[in-house]
């Protein structure tokens, strides 16, 4: 080899070490610019777990809550209402919870729940998040056998917030992570494995 | 290089300009260094402790979350919530003042400022030297005066722990008729519980735990620069060989 | 048919042959980067007009993400600062970086012109880069000034109040003018909101046009040198300046080392002294706005005190005025002022080369000086340096008409 080829070698060796760490820094800058996008501490401290008191909750009743900023259902549910849950499984498209990113492990059951009386699912339809309507009512006749209604393009959910066949909404509603701290106090947001 | 060194110098001077802007000092006295220990992580236990059962009542750290305290001071959940959490519930929260501050308004007259930025505002050896310089002053409200900020709407709440003092001062005639009057030292009017020794510690601390809140990254930023400066060397070799080979052309 | 419909399905020559039927990609590239041509005998002062470019990209980068969370109100300014300072993961690199890229953006200005001002480069032909690179100061300037006031501190707020205050001199229409700036009685949430509008929209989209302009000016001149030399008079056969060595790649590699070299000072401010002692992060401006209390020592940032110093040299309000905005407007005559035969200092007389060691001298004491309290022997002094900074500029003709210069090579200087 000739001088010329060494230095022409090393000069493109050198070149591209250049260019890797050139690259390689600008990698790690980006590095704090894009975490800096994520939820700040403020929002962590806005989006912490939120107590729900079941006290007044009669049999058949919901209330809403906020939970990060999200709609989250709470529903007791009556005797009637459960004995409902395992009829119709043919008209729903995921009547056993398989897709698990739609709810905890512990809620990965026939009432999609901790305790069979309480669901608690995010008001949020699974096609573009509005909020469903809940509709109660039982009519046989229509093949409705109460639940949430999405007043945006017509998804129905029952009461265990599965979706039906035949409507845009691909999949459950989601349940959050909660737990019960005390039989008549649910925590939404944090899951029985956390302190 | 020997023209580029000087030049990175030259640029490093036109930054540093004038070491220190020195900051405003009140009543013309000489400053004590409050010498704080950044690192000392046992003396930001101390200081956080001090805050809350002396300074918390009143003033407010409304930037600052427990949480973060929590994190750097090696503090954990409970002893958190056990030792320091008097006002909050929540780690998350942020420290706000047990006195709501508009009845604190109505009663010094100013709400007790915030405390968060109070170190970098002010600098460290201000607080210390205020802290340390409540004397007795008959013609005050609160019935004492403070050397660094004169006409203070804070009482002497640490009075149980440093005792009270008076100042003395001199006056000088000077030539042109006017006078001078200038700080001759404090002297002990009652002694406190603790020693003038344990004191100065007791404020130390909890000025380093001021200063701490006022850049709670501090620690994190100076760590990560030295990594930055590292691969910035690195690549300053690699750069400069290459410039090198490059302008080996160069005839 | 079948010709055309050959013609336009096949590319010939690829993805690049693709564009520059479109769009002049290589002609661009060669014009100004691989066939831009400037003297090999480049010193390190000719590497602050890359930094500059640099700082841009920082400020205009950090700038974008520090909006993402900053508020322009009176009410939450300040303590969005904060939040992005201690709740916003990394928002303290974020507006660190951003802070300290004010000052170096000055610093490195600072240096450009003076390598301007050493090498004779706004003389013939190069006025007009001279002339907008002055409007990219002043706009600079404002820029600085606008955000200033967003972190809505004691300095900021009190640095507007006595800034937009001057304006005020102006007879006639001052006042008038001060209320439009203000868009209130007094410095307030409106006046906040514009400076916000100003400083993340106007002024930037203003800087970005104007330092495209000042390229393109450059490169159809072409790029003076420390000897002050034309290298386009010595070409070879294949009409390249002979001292001529391309933009890319041998300005840019030298370019990259000085690059980091400042990343390396730049780095150390922000990591180990964001405040830099208080010059870059004013200690008053941790304390929020307090429009019933003047911080005892107010002094503008120290890129705006050696104007500052003038001002307050002067005692009378108009009068002071009318100085400050000589001592910031008279660089711009430079070119006309200059009647030197030579351009760089290298080839000029002693008169030259005192006068301007004279004025860097005062230049960096009226800096400090409009940093120190407005009194006594402080006020005589800027007197002094005022006196020496104006006749600078004003007597400028005749000592560079009048100085003994050396004969000029034909070539420029280079030890390989």
């Amino acid at each position: 080899m000739t001088e010329d080829d060494l230095d022409r070698n090393r000069r493109h060796f050198l070149t591209v070490a250049t260019v890797v760490t050139g690259v390689a820094g600008a990698g790690m800058v980006a590095i704090p610019f894009l975490s800096s996008l994520k939820p700040s501490a403020r929002a962590q401290a806005l989006g912490a777990p939120v107590e729900v008191p079941l006290g007044s909750l009669q049999p058949g009743e919901m209330v809403r809550v906020l939970w990060r900023g999200r709609l989250v259902f709470v529903l007791r549910r009556s005797e009637p209402m459960i004995g409902l849950l395992g009829e119709n499984d043919d008209q729903l498209k995921d009547p056993n919870s398989e897709v698990a990113e739609q709810q905890p492990e512990y809620a990965a059951n026939a009432t999609r729940s901790v305790k069979p009386e309480y669901l608690v699912v995010e008001g949020s339809c699974t096609h573009l998040g509005c909020a469903p309507i809940e509709d109660f009512d039982v009519r046989p006749a229509e093949g409705w056998g109460g639940g949430f209604f999405c007043p945006c393009h017509g998804s129905r959910f029952d009461l265990a917030g599965r979706v039906h066949t035949g409507v845009p909404a691909p999949t459950n509603l989601r349940v959050p992570p909660h737990r019960f701290v005390r039989d008549d106090l649910i925590l939404i947001g944090q899951d029985t494995g956390a302190a | 290089m020997g023209k580029l060194k000087t030049l990175a110098s030259l640029m490093t001077l036109g930054a540093c300009f004038f070491a220190h802007q020195t900051m405003a000092a009140g009543g013309g006295t000489h400053m004590e260094s409050a010498d704080i220990k950044p690192d000392n992580i046992s003396s930001l236990q101390r200081g956080a402790r001090n805050f809350m059962n002396y300074c918390s009542g009143c003033h407010s750290a409304q930037y600052v979350r427990y949480k973060t305290i929590g994190k750097y001071l090696e503090l954990s959940e409970e002893q958190l919530i056990d030792n320091l959490m008097f006002n909050a519930e929540k780690t998350f929260e942020t420290i706000q003042a047990a006195m709501p501050s508009k009845d604190a308004a109505r009663w010094y007259g100013t709400p007790p400022p915030d405390l968060s930025l109070m170190a970098r505002a002010k600098g460290a050896d201000y607080i210390f030297n205020f802290l340390k310089g409540f004397y007795v002053s008959p013609n005050s409200p609160t019935g004492v005066d403070n050397l660094v900020l004169s006409g203070t709407s804070m009482p002497h709440v640490l009075w149980e722990l440093q005792g009270y003092q008076t100042a003395n001062f001199a006056t000088h005639d000077n030539e042109d008729g006017s006078v001078t009057t200038t700080f001759d030292g404090f002297e002990v009017l009652s002694a406190g519980a603790m020693d003038a020794e344990d004191y100065d510690d007791f404020v130390r601390d909890t000025v380093n735990f001021l200063a701490y809140i006022a850049e709670p990254v501090r620690a994190e930023r100076r760590k990560l620069g030295v990594w930055v400066l590292m691969f910035l060397i690195f690549f300053f070799i690699l750069a400069s060989m290459l410039k090198k080979q490059i302008w080996k052309d160069v005839k | 048919m079948a010709r055309i419909e050959a013609e336009i399905g096949k590319p010939q020559g690829g993805f690049v042959k693709w564009i520059d039927d479109r769009f002049p990609f290589t002609s661009t590239m060669k014009y100004h980067v691989t066939e831009y041509y400037a003297s090999k005998n480049f010193n390190w002062w000719y590497v602050f007009g890359v930094l500059a470019f640099v700082v841009l990209a920082i400020q205009l980068l950090t700038g974008i993400f520090l909006t993402m969370n900053y508020k322009p109100s009176a009410d939450d300014a300040f303590a969005s600062v904060e939040y992005i300072m201690r709740d916003v993961e990394w928002g303290w690199l974020i507006r660190y970086l951003h802070s300290t890229g004010a000052s170096f953006f000055f610093i490195v200005v600072y240096l450009h012109m003076f390598r301007a001002m050493l090498y004779g480069s706004y003389k013939k032909p190069r006025e007009l880069i001279w002339l907008i690179g002055m409007l990219i100061f002043f706009v600079l300037m404002a820029e600085a000034f606008a955000g200033y006031l967003l972190p809505w501190g004691q300095m900021s707020y009190w640095g507007a109040q006595v800034i937009i205050s001057l304006f005020g001199a102006i007879p006639w229409v001052g006042e008038a003018l001060v209320e439009i700036i203000r868009g209130d009685y007094s410095i307030s949430d409106i006046t906040l909101n514009r400076f916000f509008a100003l400083h993340v929209i106007v002024l930037p989209l203003a800087l970005i046009g104007l330092v495209f302009v000042h390229i393109v000016a450059l490169h159809e001149v072409g790029s003076n040198n420390p000897d002050g030399i034309d290298i386009k008079k010595n070409k070879d056969a294949s009409g390249k300046p002979i001292d001529g060595i391309a933009f890319h790649p041998y300005h840019t590699s030298k370019d990259l080392v000085a690059i980091i070299v400042f990343l390396m000072i730049f780095c150390s401010v922000v990591f180990f002294a964001p405040d830099m002692g208080g010059y870059f992060l004013e200690h008053a401006n941790f304390e929020p706005a307090n429009m019933t209390a003047t911080p005892e020592h107010i002094a503008p940032v120290w890129y705006f005190t050696p104007y500052y110093a003038i001002l307050r040299a002067v005692p009378s309000k108009l009068w002071g005025f009318v100085l400050f905005a000589m001592a910031v407007v008279l660089p711009v005559f430079l070119p006309w002022l200059d009647r030197c035969r030579v351009r760089s200092i290298r080839y000029r007389g002693w008169m030259y080369k005192t006068a301007l060691s004279v004025f860097v001298i005062t230049f960096v004491t009226l800096l400090w000086l409009g940093m120190q309290p407005a009194e006594g022997v402080y006020v005589r002094m800027a007197q002094f340096f005022s006196v020496l900074y104006f006749a600078f500029f004003i007597l400028m003709p005749f000592y560079t008409s009048r100085d003994k210069t050396k004969p000029v090579p034909d070539r420029v200087v280079y030890h390989g």
